[in-house]
């Protein structure tokens, strides 16, 4: 059995002050291989949480994660994830970063270097192989996360908020080159974000989470991913479906913060 | 008294070279920071001014040559030094029925180093005998007017006039050439004029010091020459901080990565921390001796604290979606430590480096300093109880130059072994 299966996830911090956050309840949601998933929420949803679970940096408390057949109990190379920022090794150069996950497990360089450098040509940087980190700028580095991520060939990527960091425009180009890499890789792939509009052009299906507790509070299935491979992202948000989903989505996730807010007053 | 008026001479060469520099030298007018409105408070604009450098170095030198003497400064620029030469004054003496007579002293003051005899001098007329003696420059001497005259002392004659200012036991006189003091016994005690400049075993001039450079370089000091003595100093500096950085790394990283190595070692690391190592001379000579092993010893303690506690905040500082990042890479966790956290800790551990040699060096002065047979400080130590005022200025300046050249190649290696720090 193929896909990534998340069932009834809980998830509750116990804080040192004897109350407790439930940081996730009951999430379950199931994955076809090579789909694409975004999840949006306002702060404090357990986005992240939800993905680190995924990742196998958190054990929950209770429910299980089940990749292609097998439960997930902690991180392996399966799983690949690409941060918002500050996760390269600067003490490498480019492609030693891309190498890292081959090197790892103890592949010899001629069976990895040709894949590296391939990956290197379709993010753009072939002319930055032998550059440092620091030498290069926030977009390029996500690319070099990026390629480092597929370089060890997993099976699902996740993603906690990859272009967060970045200008507006340098995000527009990193959005295309996310979907084509979906697109040719064929990997399944989880993308966390802040951005209503990233997550209707990147996500083939969408999640909108709500907090306290963390849970699932509308799932989208949406055309535009499809339709954004190798276009102008500009023109999907033409789409006559866009903008209403885009004010409905918007709505929801204003009413969520108002009501912590109002939660937050009340609680004074 | 002389120094304040070093102070005012330097607070001068400030200010002046100040308002020369403004007003005479041209810069160029148009880089970014010239363009600069707001430059008070704006600390990116306020950089090192070569000029002021180059002069604040310069007068140094100068003041030290031109305060000792030195012949690497031109005479005019000399302050007045002591007075050489012959100097007289006249005395009055009363002999026990109250005869007056008059005589004069002639003093040759000389230079401290050579050695001179009395001038000739013709006995003069009356019962007191005109006089003459030697005194070394920036010296006193006790001059015996009485020796020769018909009434002594202990025939009851007394002076009591120099140059005719009246004098009693206590009192004194200022002459042209210097002071005439009266001591209790009633001898007149001359003290030529010493001027403003050093005398050379309170401060040698600056060519003296060079000169006993080589003369040590080449014949040597308590039986070592000069590049055993740094030498001697330097390996015990390296030897104990080796040691120190071999145990105290490991220990540091242990301490970043284990609960029960934290708990272990955490409260032995805080509290030998912030003990001086000059604090713990004493105990390793008691255990150790004065011998190398109480040396290395000493600068192991002090170089151990400094290199475990760099390690671990090296390791603490390691960003947890590196290690994240790592691990589903595939990495394991020899390969992590090896791979991210040995290298992501490296800028902090060359800190701690650089702090450590500073410290290993300051401490293996002190406790050289305190007793060693060999080593730069012993070396000023032993010089200072002589005297030798220009072997301790030497010592100072060369243990300057090595400790700044440390911190340098520190900083060289850093540059060029962790490109990266700062940069993640």
């Amino acid at each position: 059995m193929t896909g990534l299966s998340i069932d009834e996830l809980s998830m509750r911090f116990d804080l040192p002050n004897g109350s407790s956050v439930q940081a996730l309840q009951d999430v379950s949601l199931d994955l076809k291989a090579g789909e694409i998933l975004t999840v949006l929420g306002p702060s404090g949803c357990g986005k992240t949480t939800l993905l680190n679970i995924v990742a196998g940096f958190l054990a929950p408390t209770s429910g299980q994660v089940v990749l292609n057949g097998h439960k997930v109990t902690g991180p392996d190379a399966e799983r690949g994830m690409v941060f918002q920022q500050g996760a390269l090794f600067e003490w490498m150069n480019v492609r030693d970063n891309v190498s890292f996950g081959p090197r790892m497990a103890g592949k010899r360089s001629r069976d990895y270097a040709g894949e590296v450098d391939h990956l290197l040509d379709v993010v753009g940087l072939a002319d930055f192989k032998d550059k440092a980190i620091y030498e290069l700028s926030g977009g390029m580095q996500q690319r070099v996360a990026l390629a480092r991520c597929l370089a060890n060939e997993p099976d699902v990527i996740l993603m906690d908020e990859p272009l967060g960091a970045l200008d507006a425009l340098t995000r527009e180009k990193m959005q295309s080159l996310v979907l084509k890499l979906w697109k040719e890789t064929g990997k399944t792939i989880i993308l966390i974000t802040h951005s209503v509009e990233e997550a209707l052009l990147l996500g083939e299906r969408l999640i909108v989470m709500a907090p306290r507790p963390g849970r699932i509070h509308k799932e989208y299935r949406l055309p535009f991913a499809d339709l954004g491979v190798g276009a102008d992202l500009r023109e999907i948000k033409r789409h006559p479906e866009y903008a209403p989903r885009r004010e409905e989505i918007l709505g929801m996730i204003w009413d969520m913060e108002e009501e912590i807010m109002g939660r937050q007053e009340d609680a004074e | 008294m002389s120094g304040l008026v070093v102070l005012l001479v330097y607070v001068a060469i400030f200010a002046g070279s100040f308002v020369v520099a403004k007003f005479l030298v041209r810069r160029a007018q148009n880089d970014f920071t010239s363009l600069k409105t707001v430059t008070f408070g704006d600390e990116s604009a306020v950089v090192s001014d070569r000029i002021a450098s180059v002069v604040s170095i310069l007068t140094l030198f100068l003041l030290w040559g031109a305060f000792t003497g030195s012949t690497l400064v031109p005479k005019f620029l000399h302050a007045p030094g002591p007075f050489e030469g012959v100097a007289t004054f006249e005395y009055t003496a009363e002999n026990a029925d109250g005869d007056r007579d008059t005589a004069t002293v002639t003093v040759l003051v000389h230079p401290i180093t050579e050695t001179v005899s009395a001038p000739e001098i013709e006995p003069g007329d009356g019962w007191a005998k005109n006089d003459s003696d030697t005194v070394g420059a920036w010296r006193s001497g006790l001059i015996r007017v009485d020796k020769n005259d018909e009434f002594t002392k202990a025939d009851g004659a007394r002076v009591i006039e120099i140059n005719g200012q009246p004098i009693e036991p206590g009192g004194e006189v200022f002459t042209e050439y210097g002071r005439v003091g009266m001591s209790g016994k009633g001898t007149p005690n001359f003290v030529p004029k010493k001027g403003w400049q050093m005398e050379p075993i309170w401060l040698p001039p600056p060519e003296a010091v060079v000169k006993r450079v080589g003369e040590i370089a080449s014949e040597g000091y308590r039986d070592s020459t000069l590049w055993e003595h740094l030498g001697y100093s330097l390996f015990r500096v390296i030897a104990g901080f080796f040691f120190g950085a071999m145990v105290g790394i490991p220990l540091g990283y242990a301490m970043g990565l284990s609960n029960w190595f934290r708990g272990w070692f955490d409260p032995i690391v805080e509290f030998m921390r912030p003990v001086p190592p000059l604090a713990l001379i004493p105990l390793v000579i008691i255990w150790a001796g004065i011998g190398e092993t109480g040396k290395i010893i000493l600068l192991f303690l002090a170089a151990l604290w400094i290199m475990a506690i760099a390690a671990r905040s090296g390791v603490s500082g390691v960003r947890i979606s590196k290690v994240h990042a790592a691990y589903s890479l595939g990495a394991t966790k020899w390969q992590i430590l090896r791979y991210v956290i040995v290298p992501n800790s490296l800028p902090d551990i060359f800190t701690g480096a650089r702090v450590a040699m500073g410290v290993c060096w300051g401490t293996v002065v002190a406790a050289e300093l305190v007793a060693a047979e060999k080593g730069a400080g012993m070396m000023i130590m032993v010089a200072s109880k002589f005297q030798l005022t220009d072997i301790v200025i030497m010592g100072i300046i060369l243990i300057g130059i090595i400790g700044f050249g440390i911190d340098m190649l520190m900083r060289w290696a850093e540059r060029v072994l962790v490109p990266w720090k700062g940069k993640g």
